[in-house]
């Protein structure tokens, strides 16, 4: 068990035959059972083609139904990545993985409404992401696998860098990950926090959880609301951006304390009083996860 | 990106929103003939810089004759506007918009934002117009209504109607207009404080604030171009350039750090070590030795930088070659204040043998905190 992907999964890369999409594509079919659980790509121009010996399709419905896939990776550049996820969306895959940064938030306003509104069946994680990995079986998207290592740790995370920085420091620490995921920078996302610990508070194959935060928005205060009345195991938290100045964004583009809402403060305070223990000290974060354990 | 309030009322005014008639101007007698050409006999100059508060700061003023016109444009132009958006530097006013004056009646406040948590957008409004939002929200949150839009079927009349008959304004087709400009120019903010009406029963937009969403420039060239470089801090223009993300902050210790997360919690680290970050700068994930000797480049600029933190977490990127991006960029800039390197990842030892031997002086630090606390205390002894 792990959450939301594992060895059996199924994977095609839309934007494969891009320069990031086929780098990455490869450097995941090179991790544990990634040969098998990539099985292709879209590119509706290069239908038929192949690209390092991966079939390209003309669509993901097509290529679906070729090769049994259940999940998407995008890595499709800004102007086009919407389209991209909805036709992930409509072609009712389990799991879209949208790795791309810079989608304009009115893009992904509609796409998630559109989501709701039609009941559709998949999740999303991203935009603007690492992408998700289950250590030693499956990595998807553009994290380094290397500094990951198997176990029972869960680590969610809106920020890339800092989710390698947590896994590294566990790792360090002779404790393995279940899954790690990180769910992107950007003020629209798919999977939050909230639905992500929920995820990990419901695999047996998870004893506690890093929860790893930043400014802007209020999604780590829903979280930690949820975890007070649900969560059974142990979640810590590290939250970015105490230092950072209001109303200025901080490379991520939902990183911006506005509309008096997002002061690192405000969600740490939050995160304490609903029984989240943090660090201020982002060199240890896997130390004050193994304290609780 | 920001704009000024002169930009957004003409932006609006192609919306077919009400704004009072105005022009922006630069000099004494540039305002005096755009007030003149105005006609009537009230007209208010306004400064116009990238902040709010500017009331209070003496940025907005009324003039009753042209020659009081020409005095306070004197008086505002190349005067430094402090308010509680601007910090303790201040902005200085390099441009004003002259407008007719207007009969108010009552003030009320409208806003369009997004909203995170239901990714919809919403527009507030509020009775109590002319005041910061954020202190309503504090003082009577009950004078203020939210109301959230579809964002696939966009304003309809009906919305429109409810919102209008909360302020008991007959402002349907205005909220309509603003609603279309805000999310056809992709913009992240759209607030009208105040939202006016006058004696004689129009109602007009008497300030306008609008942001747009970075990510969506590409598909507006017409905003790009409404772009003012002086509202930014140069070494952030230039950074941009490199395609680097920088932000200037108060301290002294520079850092240069790959990924935006890692960075923030870099400056937070140097922080929890008793220091103060100069900056934010996130090098992006592949730390290029191009990217970071720019980044080096624009950190030394810095007048009375103590120090600088890299911390570099090399996952796809090997640390061998940072470390060179490192050594080039140091001796490109003739270091001369302490240097601490953190590396963590593929090739550390390499790298961090490289940085060793370089001959610079450079600090190897084992982790962030290790590296926060090194450089505050080099700081301190130099």
């Amino acid at each position: 068990m792990s959450i939301l992907i594992d060895r059996n999964t199924r994977v095609i890369t839309q934007g494969m035959t891009g320069k990031m999409g086929r780098f990455h594509t490869k450097l995941c079919r090179e991790y544990a059972n990634g040969r098998s659980c990539f099985v292709g790509g879209v590119n509706p121009a290069k239908a038929g083609e192949t690209c390092d010996d991966l079939p390209i399709f003309g669509s993901v419905a097509e290529a679906k139904q070729q090769t049994g896939a259940n999940v998407s990776v995008i890595y499709v550049p800004p102007s086009g990545a919407a389209a991209a996820i909805w036709e992930a969306v409509e072609s009712d895959l389990d799991l879209v993985i949208c790795i791309t940064e810079g989608i304009p938030v009115k893009d992904m306003v509609q796409i998630r409404e559109k989501m709701r509104q039609q009941h559709k069946k998949s999740l999303l994680v991203g935009p603007n992401c690492p992408g998700v990995i289950t250590p030693d079986e499956i990595k998807i998207g553009i994290m380094p696998g290397h500094i990951h290592k198997k176990g029972r740790i869960g680590v969610v995370s809106r920020s890339g860098t800092l989710t390698y920085e947590a896994v590294a420091q566990l790792t360090e620490l002779n404790l393995g990950q279940s899954s790690a995921v990180g769910i992107g920078g950007d003020p629209v996302n798919g999977l939050k926090h909230r639905d992500v610990l929920e995820l990990f508070n419901n695999d047996p194959q998870t004893d506690a959880v890093i929860m790893i935060g930043e400014i802007g928005g209020g999604d780590e205060e829903i979280a930690a609301r949820w975890v007070k009345e649900h969560m059974k195991k142990p979640v810590v938290g590290f939250i970015a951006g105490v230092t950072a100045p209001k109303g200025r964004r901080m490379g991520h583009a939902g990183a911006i304390i506005a509309q008096g809402e997002g002061s690192a403060e405000g969600k740490i305070a939050i995160l304490e009083s609903c029984g989240i223990k943090t660090t201020k000290n982002p060199a240890q974060i896997g130390a004050l996860l193994k304290s609780v354990l | 990106m920001k704009i000024h309030e002169y930009q957004a009322k003409a932006l609006l005014r192609g919306f077919g929103v009400p704004v009072p008639r105005g022009e922006p101007a630069q000099t004494p007698d540039e305002a005096v003939n755009v007030a003149r050409s105005l006609g009537g006999s009230v007209w208010v100059v306004k400064a116009q810089i990238h902040a709010g508060g500017r009331g209070k700061g003496g940025g907005v003023k009324v003039a009753k004759s042209l020659d009081e016109v020409k005095t306070l444009a004197q008086q505002m132009l190349g005067m430094t506007l402090v308010t509680h958006q601007t910090g303790s530097k201040g902005r200085v006013v390099k441009k004003l918009l002259i407008e007719e004056g207007a009969a108010i009646a009552k003030e009320f406040y409208l806003g369009i934002v997004l909203d995170r948590a239901r990714q919809k957008p919403c527009v507030m409004v509020s009775t109590e117009g002319g005041m910061d939002i954020e202190e309503v929200a504090a003082k009577s949150p009950h004078s203020i209504y939210k109301h959230w839009i579809d964002p696939v079927t966009g304003m309809t009349e009906k919305d429109a109607a409810a919102i209008a008959q909360k302020l008991n304004l007959p402002i349907e087709k205005i909220l309509v207009d603003l609603y279309r400009a805000f999310w056809e120019s992709d913009a992240s903010l759209l607030e009208i404080n105040p939202l006016i009406l006058e004696k004689n029963g129009a109602v007009k937009a008497l300030d306008a604030k609008i942001e747009f969403d970075g990510n969506a420039l590409f598909r507006h060239p017409d905003i790009v171009a409404l772009r003012d470089l002086n509202e930014e801090a140069p070494e952030e223009i230039e950074a941009a350039a490199h395609d680097l993300s920088y932000i200037v902050l108060d301290g002294d210790i520079g850092c240069l750090v790959n990924g935006a997360g890692l960075a923030m919690a870099t400056m937070d680290a140097i922080k929890l070590y008793g220091g103060e970050p100069a900056n934010f700068l996130d090098v992006g994930g592949g730390a290029s030795t191009e990217r970071v000797t720019a980044a080096f480049k624009i950190m030394m600029k810095r007048a009375g930088l103590k120090g600088i933190l890299v911390n570099i977490f090399g996952g796809i990127v090997r640390c061998d070659v940072v470390a060179e991006g490192i050594i080039t960029a140091a001796r490109q800039v003739h270091l001369n204040v302490p240097l601490v390197v953190r590396m963590q990842g593929a090739n550390e030892n390499e790298g961090r043998a490289m940085l060793r031997d370089s001959g610079l002086p450079i600090t190897l630090a084992e982790d962030m905190g290790d590296a926060a606390r090194k450089i505050v205390a080099l700081k301190s002894a130099s």
